[in-house]
Formats: structure tokens, C-alpha cells, sequence
């Protein structure tokens, strides 16, 4: 053991986020062959005879950030639930790296490398910040269900915990309770929670609702930071943070997905300018 | 990374103190209460501190409300009662000692048959199904007499063989006690050691966010079930346990009146603290033997006890004591001392009032062939009288007004002073 180890090993993590374990490597898809991290064909879903998603359709590959905007009700929350398997679909298929994750149940989803946040925030409420990031990664390094060990000897549990909170920037929070932390340290944890576990694929939910534009801004940082090397997928309102975040934006109008492409392309593009965006990105602009 | 951040303490100098204390405690304490009437007692606290411990693993740990956990200790009572009669008979040779943990195992098996229905649910329908099979059972129990010993229960002799290494026959009460206390600690530290493992954490992370959980790789049901089995089996011990202290099991054991025991001492002793259920315990035993043998009336004033704590103190005692002790560490305790007097001299005066109508009360409907007069305190009163009636509601009425306005005084002072200590903690983080 020498020296030099100790002090690499200290340096601040989010300089370096590319040693964030990943169940999948962006660059070398799984075994299934698909270049594709995350698939949706011919998605819908009916609550009653209300029709929510109708026939979506999206393919993302690998590493891509992509931004997914649409008027109110356009079923993009609903579409995040049904990919995480919150939801069950009604007809359609949906695959993650190549294989069929619709019908699973959301812990078998997650199992495979699919994370979520939430809109609101959605945490273990009478736990530590630390342990709240302790139990989101419990499961990925394998501890399962475990009564024969102690969580104070899980020394890699406790180690990822420790380079989680240093990346959100908790780690001065540590030992405060999820439910007395301040709203923007919450919308953090709640990041914290959906990357520890090491997904590749993650699904964000309005990140930045609710926040400052400083807030924001600074917010955007930190969700580029934790999501280096990942296929990242958010819902958002702000389009300041579609174009701060996202290499290409999905348009989704009465769920379905009319446009997906890069920004620029999105932008000049006739049906989305019709249907719906045309001012506000040319505001944006 | 360094292992200091992480504030590991292994070997944590206060733990090993407590736990030191605790084992000492239950060696002494037979030695010091010697009456065989306080060792009973004792006895019964210690069977009482590994059942309530496990019913705390599903509520506050879990945040799973049973209303039937009498059933797994009770099958534990059985099913060791049982074996106990197999070896009198001589058909198993299976030494005493180990009974309990064929209680153990009663009540693993019956809680993995009916958890796995029942932790299909959380939060009222968990509670419902508990409820249902609680009251399964007891019918059951009626209709099953050979297995449930009918009326009568069933009865065993715990003396059997030749004395272990001479001495041990469990004739005596002390043997017995001593060979609970030791399941009580044996238990105790596995039932905290639980709190510290993966599975332990996620059941907390269950009972305060069970959808969350879903969503970081964990399945909810799975985890509660595994809970609830783990609970099943500390409860089938306690059972264990008592079947071989009181050498006969009757049907009351897995009945809702020992359910609801659980449930309400657990709550009073603190449901939200490892060591909560422990005090619940000790005052479920006190309330059970000692109160009852004080008033008729036991059963109402522990209602009225129970919905107090509701209301003002729903963390249990043990809340309280840890609310206080934080004062205490910031040298504050000293300046509520006051309001506390205030609060317990009224309190002590509205229950002065209120005992003396209830005892009255319950002297006319119950005791009326021995005169209208009753001794309530030292105090000769009398029901047929005006007097009587008038002076404790009186007393009572001012210890209910003078009550309110400690209390208020009290939650003003208690304000002040949480509000100068969070001012404290934000200055020690400042430096």
C-alpha cells in the first residue's frame, strides 16, 4: 500500500465519475446485441377508455441524454411510469439493452439496470441521508436480503455511499434525517438514490421542478456529473435545462412520440413547430 | 478512502456498558426482589421483553400493525407444551433447555405460512388480515380440543430425567428464571443485531417508503415477509418460554386479548426505539399482576392511560425518556423541573378525582351487597351520599383545569428550550 494509492483514492469524486460502477458499459451493449439501451415499440396504455400513451414509439441508444418535452398531459410522466414498470402496459413492448422488461415487476426492472426519480420526492424519510444512500446500493453490490451481516462491515457499501454523497454534495448532511433536509438537498438525495445503485439506463422526472434558476443552473451540473458514461432520459419543462442536458429531445404530443432528434433538427422541424413548440423554442433560442 | 469518515465504532466503549448493564440487571435482580411472588413477575418480564421485542420488529421497525401476533407465540406455547408432554412420556429425549426453540420453530413455521398472505398488504389490509387470522385461530382453537386442550388447555410437568450436571431440574422457580434470562438476552442481542444488518435497514426503508424500495432493486413483500417470519420466531420463543414456565398452555394464549397486550404495551413502551418494548414489557407485566390486583377497574385505567399516550406522547415512553435526555446532555433539564412538578402534581390530583368516581362506580355495581361505604386511599367514601360524588368531581375538575394550564406553560417552556438547542447545534456545526 503505498501513498500514492491513499491520495488518488481521496481525490473528489466527481472529478472523475468515470469509476461509478456500471451494470452495462454504454459502449459495449449487453450480450443481447442490440445497439439500443433502451427500446419502446409500439407503446400504449389505457386507464379505462381514456387513452394515455397511444402507440409511442423510441429508440435510445446507448450513452444518449435525451430530453423528452410536451404539453401538459401529453403522458410523459406516464410513459417514465410504464418504463420503470410502475404501470403495466397495454399493449406494446418495451426493452431495455435487448430484453423484454415489460411485465416485469419495477425491483426485477431496476435489477437490470433501469433507475428512476421522482417528481416528487420520493425518500426514506425517517432515515440518515447516508442511509438512505446505503440502502440504494445495498442491493446492486449483492447484500440482498442479508441478516448474517453487518451493515458497518460492508465496506464497499459503505465506500460507495460515502463517493455518492461526496458527488450530490451531501456529505455535510450526512447524518441529518431525509425529512428535515431543505428542499433543493432533498431534489439531490433524490438523485443520489436513483444513481448509487449503478444503473445504466436512468430515467429522471423533472429534476429541477421547483428550483431557482440559480438552483437550476448549478443542478444541470450536477445531473451531467453523475450521469457521465450513462444513458440518461429526462422529463422536463424548463427549456433551459433540455438544452443544457440533452444531446437529443423527444417530443411527445397526445402520447406519441412525433419528433426525436437533435436539437437543431427538432427545432426546424414543420409538425413539432405546428403541433406545439414553435414559440417557446424560439424564445428558448 | 480512510475508514475513520465512515464513524465506525466497533467496539463502542457505551454499548458494551449498556449491554453489560442489561446482563447484569437480569442476573441480579432475582437476587435482589426474592419473594417467589416477584419472581414470578420477573419471570413473566422476561418472556414479556422477547415477545413485545418481536412484535416491535413488525411495528416499529416494519411499520406492520398486527392484530393477531398471539397467534405465533401461542402455537410456540403449544407446540413446546407438546413436546414437553413427548418427553415426560419418554417418546423424545429432548432436553429442556431446548423446548423454547421448538417454540421457536412453532412459531417460524406458522408465520411463513400466514405471513406469506398476509405481507402480500401493508398498512390496513395487512392489519385486517392479521386481525381475521387472529380470530381464525381462536375459533379453531375452540373446535380443535386435542390439539388446543379444550377448556381445561393442556398441562405438562417441566421435571423430568436426571438433574442436568446435578443441580438443574427446573423445579425451582429461580432455574427457571435463570434459563429465561438467558433466552431474554440471547434474543435481545439478536433481535438488535437484526437493526444493523441489510435486511434490517430495508425494512425500515419499507415501512418508511415502501414504493421507493421497489424502485432501488428490493421486493416490499419479500422483505416483510422475511420480517415477519424472523418475528414469528422470537414470538414462538417467548411462547416456548412460557409454556415451560406455567406447565399449562390454554387457548386464551393465541386469543385477541394477548394480541391487543402486545400491540398497547409495545406502543407505551415506544414503538419508534430499539428498547422501547423492553419498558413496555415491564409495565405490561406490573399492569397485568400488579394492577389488577389493586383495582377492578385495572382494565379502564389503562385505556385511559393508553389514549393519553396517544395523544400526547406517541412515541411511548421510551420517546420521552430520549426527548429528555437530550435536554439533559444540553444542561437544559434543570429549567423544565418546575413545569414538570406542576404537571405531575395536577395529574396526580385529576387521577385522585377520577379514581375515586370510577372506583365508586364500579363499588355500586359490583360490590353493593357490602354497604354504600368503600376505602379509596386512606379516605372513607361514601356512595349513597351527595358528598362524596361532589368532592370528587370538584377535585377532579380542578386537577383537569390546572392540568391544561401546566401543560400549556409546559409547551411554551419545552418550545424555548428545543429552540435554543437546534440555535446550539447550528452553532457547533458552524465551527
Amino acid at each position: 500500500m503505498s501513498s500514492s494509492d491513499m491520495s488518488q483514492a481521496e481525490q473528489p469524486v466527481a472529478s472523475e465519475p468515470g469509476r461509478i460502477p456500471s451494470k452495462d458499459q454504454p459502449a459495449n451493449p449487453s450480450g443481447e446485441g442490440s445497439a439500443y439501451a433502451l427500446e419502446l415499440l409500439d407503446i400504449k396504455k389505457a386507464f379505462g377508455k381514456s387513452e394515455i400513451i397511444r402507440g409511442a414509439q423510441l429508440q435510445v441508444k446507448a450513452g444518449e441524454r435525451v430530453a423528452i418535452i410536451g404539453p401538459n398531459g401529453a403522458g410523459k410522466s406516464t410513459l417514465f411510469n410504464l418504463i420503470s414498470g410502475r404501470f403495466g402496459l397495454s399493449s406494446g413492448e418495451i426493452r431495455l439493452h435487448g430484453q423484454r422488461i415489460d411485465g416485469k415487476k419495477p425491483y426485477e426492472i431496476n435489477r437490470l439496470g433501469l433507475s428512476r426519480s421522482f417528481q416528487v420526492s420520493n425518500l426514506f424519510t425517517r432515515l440518515s441521508v447516508f442511509e438512505n444512500i446505503r440502502c440504494a446500493v445495498l442491493w446492486s453490490l449483492g447484500h440482498r436480503y442479508s441478516f448474517w451481516k453487518f451493515l458497518a462491515d460492508l465496506t464497499d457499501a459503505n465506500e460507495r455511499a460515502e463517493e455518492v454523497l461526496a458527488m450530490i454534495k451531501l456529505d455535510r448532511r450526512r447524518d441529518v434525517l431525509a425529512m428535515n433536509l431543505t428542499y433543493a438537498e432533498a431534489r439531490a438525495l433524490e438523485i443520489g438514490i436513483t444513481i448509487a445503485g449503478g444503473s445504466s439506463v436512468i430515467l429522471l422526472d423533472e429534476p429541477t421542478a421547483g428550483m431557482s434558476k440559480s438552483e437550476t443552473q448549478r443542478f444541470i451540473q450536477l445531473i451531467r456529473e453523475v450521469t457521465v458514461g450513462k444513458t440518461l432520459l429526462t422529463v422536463e419543462h424548463d427549456m433551459g435545462v433540455v438544452f443544457g442536458l440533452a444531446d437529443k429531445i423527444a417530443v411527445l404530443v397526445y402520447g406519441e412520440v412525433i419528433a426525436f432528434d437533435v436539437p437543431d433538427a427538432v427545432r426546424a422541424d414543420a409538425r413539432v413547430q405546428e403541433a406545439y413548440l414553435g414559440s417557446v423554442l424560439a424564445e428558448a433560442h | 478512502m480512510a475508514a475513520t469518515q465512515f464513524h465506525f465504532k466497533p467496539h463502542n466503549v457505551g454499548r458494551w456498558m449498556v449491554w453489560g448493564l442489561y446482563a447484569l440487571i437480569l442476573i441480579v435482580a432475582p437476587l435482589i426482589w426474592t419473594s417467589s411472588f416477584s419472581q414470578t413477575m420477573l419471570t413473566q418480564i422476561g418472556i414479556g421483553i422477547i415477545a413485545c421485542l418481536a412484535y416491535n420488529i413488525l411495528l416499529g421497525q416494519g411499520g406492520m400493525l398486527s392484530f393477531g401476533h398471539a397467534v405465533y407465540s401461542g402455537f410456540g406455547s403449544f407446540l413446546a407444551i407438546h413436546t414437553l408432554n413427548l418427553a415426560v412420556s419418554g417418546a423424545w429425549n429432548i432436553p429442556v433447555s431446548l423446548i423454547p426453540l421448538i417454540g421457536g420453530l412453532a412459531g417460524l413455521g406458522v408465520a411463513a405460512a400466514f405471513g406469506y398472505v398476509s405481507t402480500k398488504k401493508a398498512g390496513t389490509p395487512f392489519a385486517m388480515i392479521t386481525l381475521g387470522l387472529g380470530e381464525l385461530i381462536w375459533s379453531m382453537s375452540l373446535m380443535l380440543p386435542e390439539f388446543f386442550g379444550g377448556e381445561g388447555g393442556v398441562s405438562s410437568n417441566r421435571v423430568i430425567g436426571q438433574p442436568f450436571l446435578g443441580f438443574l431440574t427446573f423445579g425451582p422457580q429461580i432455574q427457571v428464571y435463570y434459563l429465561i434470562a438467558v433466552y431474554c438476552f440471547i434474543c435481545t442481542v439478536a433481535m438488535f443485531a437484526l437493526t444493523r444488518t441489510p435486511l434490517g435497514r430495508m425494512l425500515n426503508a419499507v415501512r418508511d417508503n415502501p414504493e421507493r424500495v421497489a424502485f432501488i432493486g428490493y421486493d416490499t413483500q419479500w422483505v416483510r415477509y422475511t420480517a415477519f417470519m424472523i418475528s414469528g420466531f422470537f414470538a414462538g420463543v417467548a411462547g416456548g418460554l412460557a409454556a415451560l414456565n406455567f406447565e399449562i398452555v390454554t387457548a386464551e394464549v393465541v386469543g385477541a386479548a394477548r394480541s391487543g397486550a402486545y400491540l398497547l404495551f409495545t406502543f407505551l413502551g415506544g414503538a419508534t426505539f430499539f428498547f422501547g418494548p423492553i419498558i413496555g414489557a415491564v409495565l405490561m407485566v406490573v399492569a397485568l399482576v400488579l394492577l389488577s390486583e389493586l383495582t377492578q377497574a385495572w382494565l379502564l385505567y389503562l385505556g385511559l392511560i393508553f389514549v393519553f399516550m396517544v395523544m400526547y406522547a406517541p412515541g411511548g415512553i421510551a420517546s420521552l425518556i430520549m426527548m429528555n435526555l437530550r435536554v439533559a446532555v444540553y444542561g437544559k433539564l434543570r429549567r423544565l423541573m418546575a413545569s414538570y412538578l406542576a404537571l405531575a402534581g395536577t395529574a396526580l390530583t385529576m387521577l385522585v378525582g377520577g379514581g375515586a368516581m370510577i372506583e365508586m362506580l364500579y363499588h355500586m355495581q359490583i360490590n353493593a351487597a357490602m354497604g354504600p361505604e368503600l376505602q379509596f386511599i386512606g379516605v372513607t367514601l361514601n356512595t349513597a351520599g351527595l358528598d362524596a360524588w361532589f368532592g370528587s368531581v370538584l377535585v377532579l375538575l380542578v386537577g383537569l383545569a390546572l392540568f391544561e394550564l401546566s401543560r400549556r406553560q409546559y409547551a411554551l417552556e419545552w418550545g424555548v428550550v428545543q429552540a435554543e438547542i437546534e440555535k446550539e447545534i447550528k452553532r457547533r456545526e458552524a465551527l
